[in-house]
């Protein structure tokens, strides 16, 4: 990477009278994949990234999916820069000094394995010398800053290099949540701040030893473990993960929600550490990193048209993450590779307009991407219309001191302690009716 | 083991661009800006109001570039671009 990235770089100027069949707007998983797939298929990629690497600028939980890096480098595993093998994930629901637990760990995670724990920095680096090493020219520490477009066709992109003006026959757009690019060509609005959550996250290093006793983990096994609760009412999400010798901790809450609180996000981290849970598992570590990220949270009622004359845009920059599953990373390459299959296809017909790169959009409405998220397309409403302090605040709480008071063997009748289970839980939710309509509310927004 | 934002900030590399990537459009909007929240919802405490100044300011040096305050001031009074090309921050694990 660095001798031609440093040529490149004074290149700049020459490079850009070059044309390129291709040009990709950020080396995240979805810019990457739509690179490689392209440079493989023997088409010119130019691979902007405004990091001073692929991955500088990069944060995730983070889980990485085996299947669809798997469709587009077979094995990739075996080279790539991983963590640990994901056997065992867990669900905290969270009360104030309490948790109630589910998990599941299963051998059969491991052969053919599932999924893997990572860090950005490394893993995206990777990804993006896969598409290096295919042909396509990267270009770093450089900033896209507008589309240039002709008669309402993107015909190029417009960089913050002197002279930095680049032409190709399309452009990717996989320039992330923020996705200002995406904003400038009116495909999609500003999000709103009920579209997003904040996530902010430490890596805290742990003797290696000490983290796979605690997580009950050997050799290269790893442990995932979500968490709700114990975020002030906020709707959001906690993550926990095993790293080789790191844990990956961090806090993600809607921007709606917090906006309302007043709480500074670090606050919610401080709090979540303190949880007695949490405190335990990284008791004596040392926090290594810091770092702070948006995550799209609209789904499917909030992803833009896909393609048009000129243009394809994937990835967080299309909202493409299922949150009820943190799945992101695999929607991203997924939705990449459909984005440089249908570039090759327009390559070879010679035509870039919507006609052929609608192909693209017809093809992930096939795929999982628009399934999954379809299914769940009412989770958005159904955060909309409750009360978030009721279920990520009172119901967590409820069903903790529910459990609480099942297992306590003080002599009360059980059918007592059934009742009062009940009661608690419909108190929480704010009466019967309330319980009901949530329950089939809830059941519908993950039944699409 | 919880540490001050500003230890938490000293862990990311950061290379300062000259100008701010960060701008406040109109101080009088935040002068009437009854929640001035964006000095809560930043996770690395960018902002911050001075009463006697009557003045937002704007550590940008500290921004590790979410994007989150371009879309939660509620009067988008925040001209938020990115800074330039291999400026910013750069993390080291991610
Ligand atoms: C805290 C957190 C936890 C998550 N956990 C998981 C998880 O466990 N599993 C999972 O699968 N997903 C997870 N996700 C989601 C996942 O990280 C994203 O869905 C995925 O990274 C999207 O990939 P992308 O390529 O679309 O965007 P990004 O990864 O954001 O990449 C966009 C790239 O474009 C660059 N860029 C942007 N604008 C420009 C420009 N104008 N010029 C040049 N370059 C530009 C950026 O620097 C960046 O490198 C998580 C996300 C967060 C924040
Ligand atoms: S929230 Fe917006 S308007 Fe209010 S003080 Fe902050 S920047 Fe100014
Ligand atoms: S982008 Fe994020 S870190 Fe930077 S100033 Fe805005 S809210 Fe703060």
């Amino acid at each position: 990477m660095t001798v031609s990235h440093t040529s490149l770089r004074s290149g700049m100027g020459i490079l850009a009278e070059e044309r390129f069949d291709a040009i990709v707007v950020g080396a995240g998983p979805a810019g990457s994949a739509a690179a490689y797939t392209m440079a493989t298929a023997g088409l010119k990629v130019a691979l902007i990234e405004r990091g001073e690497f692929p991955g500088a600028k990069n944060i995730f939980g983070g889980v990485l999916y085996r299947k669809q890096l798997e469709d587009l480098i077979p094995e990739w595993w075996k080279e790539a820069p991983l963590e640990r093998a994901v056997i065992e994930q867990r669900m905290w629901i969270l009360g104030k000094e309490s948790a109630v637990t589910f998990s599941h760990r299963n051998e059969r995670y491991k052969e053919p394995p599932n999924a893997w724990t990572g860090l950005r920095v490394k893993f995206d680096q990777w990804l993006a010398s896969k598409a290096e090493k295919a042909g396509a020219v990267p270009i770093y520490e450089t900033v896209v800053t507008e589309l240039i477009r002709e008669n309402g066709r993107v015909v190029g992109v417009r960089t913050d290099r002197d002279q930095g003006d680049l032409y190709g026959d399309l452009v990717v757009l996989a320039d992330g949540v923020n996705s200002l690019l995406g904003k400038s060509l009116g495909v999609h609005k500003e999000w709103a701040p009920d579209e997003v959550s904040l996530a902010v996250k430490e890596v805290i290093a742990l003797p290696k030893e000490k983290l796979q006793d605690r997580f009950n983990l050997e050799d290269n096994e790893g442990c995932t473990i979500e968490f709700i609760g114990d975020t002030f009412g906020m709707a959001g999400l906690g993550f926990m993960y095993t790293n080789q010798d790191t844990i990956s901790l961090g806090v993600g809450v809607m921007v709606n929600d917090l906006k309302k609180k007043r709480i500074k996000p670090y606050e919610v981290l401080d709090a979540v550490k303190q949880h007695p849970s949490i405190r335990r598992m990284i008791q004596g570590g040392e926090v290594k990193e810091y770092s702070g990220h948006l995550i799209p949270e609209g789904g499917f009622t909030s992803m833009p048209p896909l393609s048009g004359d000129g243009w394809m845009i994937c990835g967080d920059a299309a909202q493409m993450v299922n949150a009820v599953h943190r799945e992101g990373t695999n929607l991203a390459v997924a939705s990449g590779k459909m984005a440089g299959e249908t570039a090759v296809l327009a390559h070879q017909r010679g035509d870039y307009s919507i006609k052929t790169l609608g192909e693209y959009d017809r093809n992930v409405k096939e795929s999982f991407i628009h399934n999954d998220l379809k299914k769940y397309r009412g989770i958005h409403g159904l955060f909309k219309e409750m009360n978030s302090d009721t279920l990520f605040g009172n119901l967590p709480q409820a069903l903790n001191d529910a459990a609480y008071e099942w297992l306590l063997v003080d002599g009360v009748f059980k059918k007592e302690k059934q009742k009062k289970a009940i009661r608690t839980l419909r108190n929480a939710a704010g009466g019967n009716i309330d319980l009901l309509r949530l329950g089939i509310k809830g059941w519908r927004a993950i039944n699409g | 083991m919880s540490q001050s934002i500003e230890e938490r900030l000293f862990m990311i590399r950061y290379k300062a661009a000259e100008q701010s990537h960060l701008i406040i459009k109109d101080q009088d909007t935040c002068l009437h800006c009854k929640t001035k929240e964006c000095n809560f919802f930043c996770p690395a405490d960018v902002y911050d109001w001075h009463p006697d100044e009557k003045k937002t300011s704007v550590a940008f040096e500290n921004c590790i570039e979410c994007g989150t305050c371009r879309l939660a001031c509620p009067d988008y009074n925040i001209e938020w671009v990115y800074p330039t090309g291999g400026h910013g921050i750069t993390y080291k694990l991610g």
